[in-house]
C-alpha cells in the first residue's frame, strides 16, 4: 500500500504544479503578451468614433431599416445577458436546424417573399443565400458581396447616396480572401451601414 | 475552382508542417538533445526536483496505469468542485454561479477525457478561473496523457524481455514543457494579432445602431462583448484535439476565430499533432515506413470523407434552393448550404474543418453540424463512430489504430495460417483480446448509451429537430462522447440529470478502457523477444497493408452502425429527396 500512496502523491504534486504552469503563468503571460502588443484587438475591436461606441467590428447587429444594409437572418437573444441596471442586452444564436425539412423549406419562402417585398427593384431575380440563412456563430458580421449587390438598388432608393457611391463604400469594407486563397470574400455590414450614417468617414 | 485549390492547400499545408513536427516530438520523447533543450532542459530538471519525481525509474505497466488513473482522478475531482464553487472563487467578473452536481460532473467528465462535450455555454455558465484554471489545465494535460500512453506502447514494441515501459511523469513533463506549450504560445499570439480576445477585463455593453424591440416591448439598445482570456485558451483547444470552445458556439465565433488567417491556423492546429505523431512513431520504432503506411491509411479516409462533406454542402438541399428562388451559385459568394454557416469561411472552409475536427477527436467547430444536409452530417458522425482513428485525438488516435492495425494482422494471419506478428513481436491471444477491447469500447460506449437514452420518452424533450434528423441529434450526441470527440448537433439540450451523467460515464468508459488495454499490450510486449522476419512474415509497410487495415476499421464501423445510421442520417436523406 506504500506504492499506492507514493503514486496518489506524485499525482496530486505534479496536478497542482501544472495548475500553475498551465493554467495561471501561461494565461498572464498571454494576456500580458496580448496588452502589450495588440490592445486594441485583444480587447474586442471595439468601433468607437467621438467617444461613443457603436458595437464591435466582429459581431453582427441586426439591420430592418430600409435605407440600412441587411446582414445575414438573426435569432436574437435577449434573455441570457443584461447590464450592470439589470436591462436586457442583445445577443444571438445559431438556429441549428435541418435543412432538409420541410419546415425549414416553408421558413425560406417566407424569407424570400419579405426580401422580394422589401427589394422590388430585384424583380423575381434569386435571392442570394446568405440573406435567407442564420449563420454559425448566429452573430456573423458579414455578407457575401453577393448579398450586398442585391441591396444596393433599395439602398439607393431610401437614401440620398446614387448607386455608385453605395457600391464605393460596400468596396471599402469588402475584405478579400487570405492570400488570395483562404476564406471567403465579404462585407463587413456594420461598417457599411456607420458609412451610410455619415458616422464612419473616408480614412 | 478556387475552392479545389483551397482543398488541396490545407491538406498540403498539414503534411507538410506535421513531418518536420513528427521528428521534434521523436526526439523530445526519446530523450535526445532538441533546439529548446539549452533553455528547457534545466527547467524539465527543475520540476523533477521541485516534485520529488526519480525521472529514471522505469516504471511497469501497472504503476504507469496506475499513475494515469490516479492523475486523471484527481483532476476529475477538483475540476468538478471548482466548477460547482466558482461563485466563491476569484476571476468572476460577472458573478456567475456554481454550475449543478450533473453538469459538473458531465463538463469535469468531458474535459479529463480530452472530449470536451459541452452541454453549457461558456460565455454564460463559466467565470475566467473556471475557464483557465480549470479547463484550460485540463487542455494541456490530457493530451500529453496521450502522447505518453502511445510512447508508453512504442517502448513495449522496442524493449526486449524488459519489465519497464517508461516513467510516466517524465513523458508528461517533456510533452507539456516541450511540445504543447510553446506552440500554444506561438499560436496565441498569432490569434491575437488576428482579433481573437485575450484580457481579465469584465464584459462591455455598446451601442445598437438600430434598437431592437422585443414581442414583450421591451427596447433592446446594447448589445454585449463576452471578454476574458479566450486566445489562450483557443490556442490549446486546438493543438489539444480537446475541442471545447470558450464561447458556446465554438469557432464559429468572431470572437474566437475571427479571419480566414486564424481559421488557418486554428485549424492546422487540430490536426497537427495527431498527424505529426505518425510520423514520430515511424522514428522511435527505427522502421519509418511503419509510421507512413498507418499515415497513408489514415489520410485516405480522410481524403474521401472531405469529398463527400465538400460535395453535399456545396450542393445543398432542394428545401434550401426552393427552385432556384434562391441563389446558391458560387458567383460572388460561396453558395451552397450557408445554413450554420459563416461569410467569411464559405463552403470549403467549414467542410475542411467539420471533417477535421470529427476525423481528429477535436470537436471544434466553425460552422454548425446540426444544419448541414443529412450527408454531410453524417460523415462527420462516422468519423467518430470508426472509434476515432483517422488520426484521431493526441495520442489516443494513434494508439487506437495500432489496435486496429494489431487486430488486421491478426485477420491476416487466420487468412494464410500463420501466427501474427507487428513490429517483430509476436500478437497472442492475450494481446488480442486487449486489443479487441480498444477496438470495441467506442461501439460498445455510443450504441449502449444511445439505445438507453432512445428508449426513455422524457429524452424527445431534448430535441431541437423532428422525425429522422431528431433521431440523429441523438444518436451524433453519444457518438462524440464514444468518441471523446465533442462536437454536437449543437440544437440538441444535452443539460439534462440523465444526459449529463450517462454521457459523462460514456466518455470516461471510452477514454480508460483503451488506455488500460494499450498499456497491459504494452507490458506484455515489452517482455517478449523479437521474432526473426522470415518469408512468411506478413508486411506492415505496403499498400496491401494499408488496404487491409482500412478494410478493417470501415467494416467494424459498418457492421456496428449501419443500422442507427439508417434511422438518422440516410432516411432523411431519402425524405428530402422526395423518395
Amino acid at each position: 500500500m506504500k506504492g499506492t500512496g507514493r503514486v496518489i502523491r506524485s499525482a496530486g504534486l505534479f496536478f497542482l504544479a501544472m495548475t500553475l504552469v498551465c493554467g495561471l503563468l501561461y494565461t498572464l503571460a498571454s494576456t500580458g503578451i496580448a496588452q502589450l502588443f495588440f490592445k486594441d484587438k485583444a480587447n474586442g475591436s471595439v468601433i468607437e468614433v467621438g467617444g461613443k461606441t457603436y458595437g464591435s467590428a466582429l459581431l453582427g447587429q441586426q439591420f430592418e431599416d430600409d435605407s440600412h444594409m441587411w446582414g445575414r437572418i438573426m435569432k436574437i437573444d435577449t434573455g441570457t445577458f443584461t447590464d450592470e441596471e439589470g436591462n436586457p442586452v442583445m445577443w444571438a444564436a445559431p438556429s441549428n436546424l435541418t435543412p432538409a425539412s420541410e419546415e425549414y423549406a416553408e421558413l425560406i419562402r417566407e424569407r424570400v417573399e419579405k426580401l422580394r417585398a422589401s427589394n422590388p427593384e430585384q424583380g423575381e431575380q434569386a435571392v442570394p443565400v446568405d440573406l435567407v440563412t442564420v449563420s454559425g456563430s448566429g452573430l456573423d458580421p458579414h455578407i457575401s458581396p453577393a448579398a450586398a449587390e442585391y441591396q444596393v438598388a433599395r439602398i439607393a432608393a431610401n437614401t440620398d447616396y446614387s448607386e455608385d457611391e453605395i457600391r464605393r463604400i460596400i468596396d471599402r469594407y469588402t475584405e478579400g480572401r487570405f492570400l488570395g486563397i483562404f476564406g471567403e470574400p465579404r462585407v463587413n455590414v456594420l461598417k457599411v451601414n456607420l458609412a451610410l450614417d455619415g458616422i464612419l468617414q473616408e480614412e | 475552382m478556387e475552392s479545389v485549390l483551397q482543398y488541396v492547400l490545407y491538406l498540403l499545408i498539414l503534411v507538410a508542417l506535421a513531418i518536420p513536427l513528427g521528428r521534434y516530438i521523436s526526439k523530445v520523447m526519446n530523450g535526445e538533445k532538441v533546439v529548446l533543450s539549452r533553455v528547457l532542459a534545466p527547467c524539465e530538471r527543475g520540476i523533477y526536483k521541485v516534485l520529488h519525481i526519480d525521472e529514471k525509474e522505469d516504471m511497469s505497466w501497472k504503476k504507469y496505469a496506475g499513475s494515469v488513473i490516479a492523475f486523471s482522478a484527481i483532476s476529475l475531482v477538483i475540476l468538478t468542485a471548482i466548477l460547482m464553487l466558482q461563485k466563491f472563487l476569484p476571476w468572476n467578473p460577472e458573478g456567475i454561479g456554481g454550475m449543478s452536481w450533473h453538469l459538473a460532473f458531465n463538463t469535469s467528465s468531458s474535459f479529463v477525457t480530452n472530449t470536451n462535450w459541452q452541454a453549457y455555454s461558456g460565455e454564460s455558465a463559466l467565470s475566467y478561473f473556471s475557464q483557465a484554471m480549470g479547463l484550460t489545465v485540463q487542455n494541456f494535460v490530457t493530451p500529453a496523457v496521450g502522447i505518453c500512453v502511445l510512447y508508453a506502447l512504442i517502448r513495449g514494441f522496442l524493449h526486449l524481455k524488459h519489465k519497464g515501459i517508461g516513467n510516466f511523469w517524465q513523458d508528461m513533463t517533456r510533452s507539456l514543457l516541450y511540445v504543447l506549450i510553446p506552440l500554444s504560445m506561438i499560436v496565441t499570439v498569432l490569434l491575437v494579432s488576428q482579433g481573437v480576445l485575450q484580457n481579465l477585463s469584465g464584459y462591455q455593453t455598446v451601442d445598437l445602431v438600430e434598437p431592437i424591440t422585443t414581442e414583450d416591448g421591451t427596447v433592446v439598445t446594447q448589445q454585449v462583448i463576452p471578454m476574458g482570456p479566450q486566445a489562450s485558451q483557443v490556442a490549446i483547444k486546438q493543438l489539444g484535439t480537446n475541442g471545447g470552445g470558450y464561447n458556446g458556439v465554438n469557432s464559429a465565433s468572431p470572437l474566437e476565430n475571427p479571419t480566414p488567417f486564424s481559421n488557418l491556423i486554428e485549424m492546422i492546429s487540430l490536426l497537427l499533432i495527431p498527424a505529426a505523431l505518425c510520423f514520430s512513431f515511424g522514428r522511435s520504432i527505427k522502421d519509418k515506413k511503419q509510421g507512413r503506411a498507418v499515415f497513408l491509411a489514415m489520410f485516405i479516409l480522410l481524403v474521401v470523407s472531405l469529398g463527400i462533406v465538400a460535395y453535399s454542402e456545396q450542393a445543398a438541399t432542394p428545401q434550401m434552393s426552393q427552385d432556384g428562388m434562391v441563389d446558391l451559385s458560387t458567383v460572388d459568394q460561396a453558395g451552397g448550404n450557408m445554413e450554420g454557416k459563416e461569410t467569411r469561411f464559405g463552403i470549403a472552409t467549414s467542410a475542411t474543418w467539420a471533417v477535421f475536427t470529427t476525423a481528429a477527436s477535436n470537436g471544434s467547430v466553425n460552422s454548425m453540424h446540426d444544419s448541414y444536409t443529412p450527408m454531410g452530417g453524417m460523415i462527420p458522425m462516422l468519423l467518430m463512430q470508426l472509434g476515432e482513428v483517422v488520426f484521431g485525438g493526441v495520442g489516443c488516435g494513434l494508439y487506437g489504430m495500432l489496435g486496429f492495425a494489431i487486430l488486421t494482422v491478426f485477420i491476416a494471419g487466420l487468412m494464410v495460417g500463420r501466427t501474427p506478428e507487428y513490429l517483430g513481436k509476436k500478437i497472442e491471444p492475450r494481446e488480442m483480446k486487449m486489443a479487441v477491447l480498444v477496438c470495441l469500447a467506442t461501439p460498445i460506449g455510443i450504441l449502449v448509451g444511445s439505445g438507453i437514452a432512445a428508449a426513455l420518452p422524457a429524452t424527445a424533450d431534448s430535441l431541437n429537430n423532428g422525425g429522422a434528423h431528431g433521431f440523429s441529434e441523438l444518436l451524433y450526441a453519444y457518438s462524440s462522447a464514444g468518441g471523446n470527440n465533442g462536437s454536437a448537433f449543437a440544437g440538441f439540450n444535452a443539460n439534462t440529470p440523465f444526459l449529463n451523467v450517462s454521457i459523462g460515464l460514456v466518455m470516461l468508459f471510452v477514454r480508460f478502457t483503451p488506455i488500460l488495454a494499450i498499456l497491459a499490450i504494452a507490458g506484455s510486449m515489452a517482455r517478449k523477444n523479437k521474432v526473426a522476419v522470415s518469408a512468411g512474415t506478413l508486411s506492415t509497410t505496403n499498400g496491401m497493408f494499408v488496404f487491409l487495415l482500412i478494410f478493417v476499421v470501415l467494416l467494424i464501423g459498418a457492421l456496428s452502425f449501419f443500422p442507427a445510421l439508417s434511422l438518422g442520417p440516410i432516411a432523411e436523406q431519402l425524405q428530402s429527396l422526395g423518395l
